[in-house]
């Protein structure tokens, strides 16, 4: 079944027709080339595909294209404003909070929502954020850091 | 990752998703069960009736005695209001321990109690609070209490074609105290042993308790001769340790390359032992 | 003059991923494109009757299907690509490994049948349509019960199962003689269990025939792309090298599993030749689990013997090794070369023999995964040697001390020759461990451990490792069976304007080679960082290349970097000596300028490069352009080493275990990017730790893997883990101009065994005297161990 959706990405209008079926990772991937939203497990687990939905973090393989009708999405393609990486992005460059990059903008949409929660979390806190969110390459230690170092620049700068 | 082919239909009201319901239909709450499920294709319905832009499900309601919850509410709203906070503490502190934070979001107590995975949080809590569970269907509403709600392994009251429409909690008095511990599966971080405990205290001793129990049987369920051996008891280290001995007790206990039943069964007698000692 | 080498320069691969733009296989897109779902076996063991596809075919947006019956006999399979003789010796048994099964399938995931559609969702759907008839047989899935008689047979061709068997060192008459007069034996029977690699981003190829220039074209996530290209043209599908590319563009992690020649990739290359259409393939992760290479999965009883002082004496050890249903590119090498050169670890150990018996089994195959073969000995001897320190009621640090081999450099010193077939390179052993001990504070620990009351138990394990990295020379690594060289290549172009692409054979997938290489270059030439670009993984562009595992990419692409560079340079004094009107000898180069010694007078590297490529005023005789490749075959391995401590608490009543600290104090050599460096120690012994502690594939006795999803198999997250607390000491390789050593996979071969170790020291101070705990130590094993 064919549906008519009309979603916003990354402050864009677009508009089409998606099956039922389609998850909103695959319409983000194949419909919209936003290839940064990555797919790494068939079982919601990973992490790898989080995108923010209204401002809230999403395992964006765990939605159906269609429920993002009329919804705001912001994926890792979206988190950079005018050319300006956003400081979790800094961080996770400055950190080496990243090495093949595949998990990395997953981490990052799911480090920015928790952060708009707890602006000031321990490491501990920093580490039960990253649940749903895998990483094989990085033993997470620098992801924690970049976060800490984002972290510490948003409040920073308000 | 593809699920079989259906039809998408969105409520935008209660009325009109239970007007939607029928033969090979199923609901779609947060998804965060149903969507894993149909991506592997262990489950493949007609259509689906989206019930996640309903407001009206959303909505947390703070009454008189009791709060009421809108099966729409997320975990992640749950864990962040603050009249649950305040009066029923144990549904805060649950709430957070369920899933991660992208699950949380997304995912709903009234999905959670309809899809009564037997290692879920929820179940136990609900018991523990002695919550009602509200249902509507064709026939109208009704009000299921949380002892007559599980029936089995994936189970429950529910019948077709109805929703979950609210859980009610009452709130607690003063003289209450509850909590809610997890021993996680480390894979999946489901509980192998959840256990909710809400007591009433009087006069020094235990007036009356509920204890959920999840992850250790097919269903959750109440550890009802723990909860007996409680009452008119001083908490103290020997009287927990004296009526906790059988709190698989009526359970089917579960079995799996994390936990043989041996083991499950001694995690549940520590963990009801733990969560009491945290209520002395 | 160096600018670069040594400094926490950031990475500048990393603007891409932030952002999202880095390039993986499954990002690519072709006009035309269609896509592959590979039908699997649900069965370990089964012959196949009969496959239908009639109903699939008809299916919407169907474009092909094809069975084993449709691809032709010459196709035989995918290739090994490490023989191992048999000790009497017979040549390994090598059944092949087809790309679709005909008859019979051996492990859950064999491939079955391809199915070709316009969309993915159409593939899967039309697969569910396709009928195939199976006859189910026994299965065995366990290395040492496979060579028992009458197991289940994986192949007919392959009595008992054994693939081959082998072994190296002392005759076992030495050792058994010197192990019958030790003071003290301590002997463990031990797994190392099967590993799942679970790279992050799933394995994918993109199959392309370009009927206009009659050239094919794979894009695959692949750590390896010229090795691929070579096994897949040569002994696959017998196609012309030159009319084939193979890129490797961005990958997600591979730790081992993307090293191999996978069925995948040949079969979507023929395919395209069939249909003339470009086709993608992408695993899903229930698919990775069952078809990506695993790893480890040995079956081990080793004895270790002592003297009264505490001297090691003599080891035995007796190896089952599982290969799975079929031989993967690596996979004799692992349990073989890999593990049982590496026994005589930083020890003195006089008398070593290693006994390996590698079976064939009814599961996925097995081969190299982060470390390859050095984690199973470390293991194996750290394991030893920590309980034989309880055993014998002495400190085990001070029995490793004790033991030890004596510092040796390589240059003033001779490499030592150990007992089963290597010379280590330069080693200093004390020092890792003696800075560990002051990271933990050992006294301190030791005093509180003491002291601990309560619920809780206190545990702390070591472990000291020597492993061995950029695996040459060819000629060795040839006499022990490989089938290819282990060299690497590197061409240093420098363009008109001075700025300077490297092609480089290695391939970065998270090492961050962009980086390093380009400080190594910007370093040694002079120039800005910012005027070196470090290109890999597209074999239409790199010479060769033997790709990245083995820590090797440094030590030996690095090396082949170099020799570039000095070309470079050596032809650029020419060029500058003539502008400058002096002799070579005179010139001094650095800052990337040639200046005549004692006076002012010089001329830039830029200039000399334009020279080179405008040769109006250039030296006689002497070519133009500036433009090296070379080849850079080392003379040995490399031997990095460390020390690892963890200290761990246990929960009494739950046998939960808490990682409380873990101490890495490694020597790689030297280190040209101390960031980089410790980000690769960090994931490494997240790899060990998960090892030790929450990872391991379940098989039941029928084949099923039954943990193949992240609800079950469990991937290590951050809050399993503290901070990490990472030191090193600096001990050069004598024998490769960057006197590195490699980092990839140290922290991953060190970690395992002290997580085990300390498990079992805490276990012991509680007053339970046990030998092992099996891996991975989930709560109820800690507490079964504990209820003794
Ligand atoms: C990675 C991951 C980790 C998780 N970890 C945990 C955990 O630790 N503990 C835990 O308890 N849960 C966990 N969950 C499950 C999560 O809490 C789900 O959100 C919840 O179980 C289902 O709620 P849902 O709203 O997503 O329901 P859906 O997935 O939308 O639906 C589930 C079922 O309930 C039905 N349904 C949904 N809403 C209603 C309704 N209002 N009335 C009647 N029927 C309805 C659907 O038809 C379906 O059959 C996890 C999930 C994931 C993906
Ligand atoms: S791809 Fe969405 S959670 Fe793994
Ligand atoms: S950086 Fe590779 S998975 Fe995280």
């Amino acid at each position: 079944m064919a549906n008519k959706i009309s979603v916003t990405v990354n402050g864009k209008q677009y508009t089409g027709e998606v099956e039922s079926r389609t998850l909103l990772s695959d319409y983000l991937r194949e419909d919209l080339s936003l290839t940064g939203t990555h797919i790494g497990c068939d079982t919601s687990s990973c992490g790898a595909c989080t995108i923010h939905i209204d401002g809230k973090a999403v395992k964006s393989c765990t939605m159906l294209a269609v429920q993002a009708d009329g919804c705001e999405v912001t994926t890792v393609e979206g988190l950079a404003t005018n050319g300006n990486l956003h400081p979790m992005q800094e961080s996770f460059k400055e950190e080496h909070g990243l090495q093949c990059g595949f998990c990395t903008p997953g981490m990052m949409m799911t480090a920015t929502d928790f952060l708009k929660t707890n602006p000031n979390p321990s490491e501990q806190e920093i580490r039960e954020a990253l649940e749903g969110n895998f990483c094989r390459c990085t033993g997470y230690h620098n992801i924690v850091r970049s976060i800490q170092l984002a972290a510490k620049k948003m409040s920073e700068a308000v | 990752m593809i699920p079989n082919s259906f039809d998408y239909k969105k409520a935008t009201s209660v009325d009109e998703a239970i007007s939607l319901l029928g033969d090979d239909v199923q609901i779609l709450g947060g998804g965060h069960s149903l969507i894993p499920t149909l991506k592997l294709r262990l489950n493949a319905p007609g259509t689906l009736v989206d019930i996640s832009k309903i407001e009206s499900l959303k909505v947390i309601r703070d009454n008189e005695n009791s709060i009421t919850i809108g099966g729409g509410a997320t975990h992640a709203s749950i864990a962040a209001d603050a009249a649950l906070s305040e009066h029923a503490p144990m549904m805060t502190q649950a709430a957070k321990e369920i899933g991660d934070i992208q699950v949380r979001n997304f995912g709903t107590i009234g999905g959670s109690m309809a899809h009564a995975d037997p290692a879920a949080d929820w179940p136990a809590v609900l018991l523990a609070c002695d919550a009602n569970v509200v249902i509507q269907g064709k026939g109208g509403k009704r009000e299921v209490d949380i002892d007559q709600f599980f029936k089995g392994f994936y189970e429950t009251a529910l019948a077709d074609g109805e929703i979950i429409t609210a859980v009610r909690i009452p709130k607690m008095a003063s003289n209450r105290h509850s909590v809610y511990v997890k021993f996680k599966q480390p894979a999946s971080r489901f509980a192998i042993v959840g256990c909710a405990v809400g007591i009433e205290m009087e006069g020094g001793v235990v007036k009356s308790a509920r204890i959920g129990m999840t992850g250790v049987g097919e269903s959750a369920y109440r550890a009802m001769n723990v909860e007996k051996a409680l009452v008119g008891q001083a908490l103290t280290a020997e009287s927990i340790e004296a009526a906790v001995k059988n709190v698989t007790e009526g359970a089917e206990v579960m079995s799996d390359h994390y936990a043989s039943q041996k083991y499950r069964t001694h995690l549940a007698h520590v963990y009801v032992k733990r969560a009491l000692k945290m209520l002395m | 003059m160096t600018k670069y080498i040594g400094k926490s320069v950031k990475r500048v691969e990393d603007k891409r991923f932030i952002t999202g733009q880095g390039k993986y296989t499954d990002d690519i897109k072709m006009p035309g494109m269609v896509y592959a779902y590979i039908l699997r076996s649900p069965y370990a063991h089964a012959t196949v009757n009969s496959i239908n596809i009639d109903a699939a075919k008809s299916a919407e947006g169907v474009v092909a299907i094809y069975t084993g019956a449709d691809i032709p006999e010459a196709i035989a399979g995918v290739p090994c690509g490490w023989q191992v003789n048999f000790k009497n010796g017979d040549i390994m048994k090598e059944p092949p490994h087809p790309l679709l099964v005909r008859k019979k399938v051996r492990h859950v995931g064999d491939g079955v049948a391809i199915i070709i559609a316009d969309t993915r969702a159409n593939a899967k759907d039309a697969s569910e349509l396709v009928d195939v008839d199976y006859d189910l047989h026994d299965a065995v899935t366990d290395p040492k019960a496979a060579a028992q008689p009458g197991a289940p047979l994986v192949h007919a061709d392959a009595p008992n199962n054994i693939a081959f068997d082998w072994q190296l060192g002392n005759p076992k008459e030495e050792v058994a003689a010197a192990l019958a007069s030790a003071a003290h034996v301590t002997e463990l029977d031990f797994v190392n269990q099967r590993m799942i690699p679970n790279a992050m981003e799933p394995r994918s190829a993109i199959g392309h025939y370009d009927t206009a220039y009659d050239k094919y074209t794979l894009y695959t996530s692949t750590q390896n792309p010229h090795l691929t290209r070579l096994l897949m043209c040569a002994f696959v599908l017998g196609l012309p090298e030159h009319k084939v590319r193979v890129v490797g563009p961005d990958v997600g992690g591979g730790f081992g599993s993307k090293i191999f020649h996978y069925i995948e990739e040949a079969l979507v290359v023929w395919c395209s030749k069939q249909i003339e259409l470009p086709i993608k393939w992408t695993c899903d992760r229930s698919e990775a689990f069952l078809t990506d290479a695993h790893g480890r999965d040995h079956v081990t009883n080793a004895k270790m013997g002592f003297d009264a002082d505490g001297k090691i004496v003599a080891l035995q050890a007796n190896t089952f090794a599982n290969m799975g249903a079929y031989l993967s590119t690596f996979a004799p090498a692992v349990p073989t070369y890999l593990h049982g050169t590496l026994l005589q670890g930083l020890y003195t150990t006089p008398k070593i023999n290693v006994d390996v018996t590698a079976t064939f089994t009814h599961t996925n195959a097995v081969d190299a995964y982060r470390g390859a073969g050095r984690p199973e000995a470390t293991f194996l001897l750290e394991r030893l040697i920590d309980l034989a320190a309880l055993e014998m009621e002495m400190d085990p640090t001070e029995l490793r001390f004790k033991n030890f081999i004596p510092a040796f450099d390589g240059v003033e010193q001779e490499g030592y020759v150990t007992q089963v077939a290597l010379q280590y390179d330069s080693g200093n052993y004390a020092p890792v461990l003696t800075r560990a001990l002051e990271m933990v504070g050992y006294e301190a620990f030791r005093e509180e451990q003491k002291n601990q009351k309560g619920d809780k138990l206190l545990g702390i394990g070591f472990s000291t490792y020597v492993e061995a990295c950029g695996i040459a020379p060819s000629a060795v690594v040839g006499a022990l069976g490989a089938r290819a060289g282990l060299f690497e290549s590197a061409q240093v172009r420098v363009q008109p304007t001075g700025k300077v692409s490297v092609y480089t054979g290695s391939h970065s997938h998270g090492q961050g080679h962009e980086t390093t290489f380009a400080q190594v270059v910007a370093d040694r030439m002079g120039i800005p960082l910012e005027d070196v670009e470090i290109i890999h993984g597209d074999s239409d562009s790199v010479a060769f290349g033997m790709g990245t595992y083995g820590s090797r990419s440094l030590a030996v692409g690095g090396s082949a970097i170099v020799k570039s560079i000095d070309k470079v340079l050596e032809k650029g004094a020419k060029i500058a000596a003539h502008l400058l009107e002096a002799s070579t000898d005179d010139l001094d180069y650095a800052e990337g300028k040639w200046t005549v010694k004692g006076t002012d007078k010089s001329v830039g590297f830029g200039d000399v490069s334009l020279t080179a490529y405008v040769p109006h005023n250039y030296p006689e005789g002497l070519e133009p352009g500036l433009d090296f490749s070379s080849f850079y075959d080392p003379a040995n391995f490399t031997y990095p080493f460390g020390a690892h401590v963890a200290i761990v608490e246990i929960d009494k009543e739950t046998g939960f275990t808490k990682l409380k600290r873990f101490i890495a104090v490694d020597d790689v050599g030297n280190v040209i990017n101390p960031m980089i460096v410790d980000g690769q120690i960090h994931g490494g012994l997240a790899q060990g730790i998960g090892q030790a502690m929450l990872e391991g594939a379940i098989y039941d006795e029928t084949g099923q893997l039954i943990n193949g999803s992240y609800m079950d198999y469990c991937m290590p997250r951050a809050d399993d883990f503290p901070s990490f607390e990472v030191d090193r000491t600096v001990t050069p390789c004598p024998h490769n101009p960057l006197g590195v050593k490699g980092a990839g996979e140290a922290g991953c071969i060190g970690s395992t065994p002290a997580v085990v170790n300390a498990v079992i020291d805490a276990l012991w101070k509680g007053g339970h005297k046990v030998k092992d705990v099996k891996m991975p130590m989930t709560p109820e094993r800690v507490w079964t161990a504990m209820q003794g």
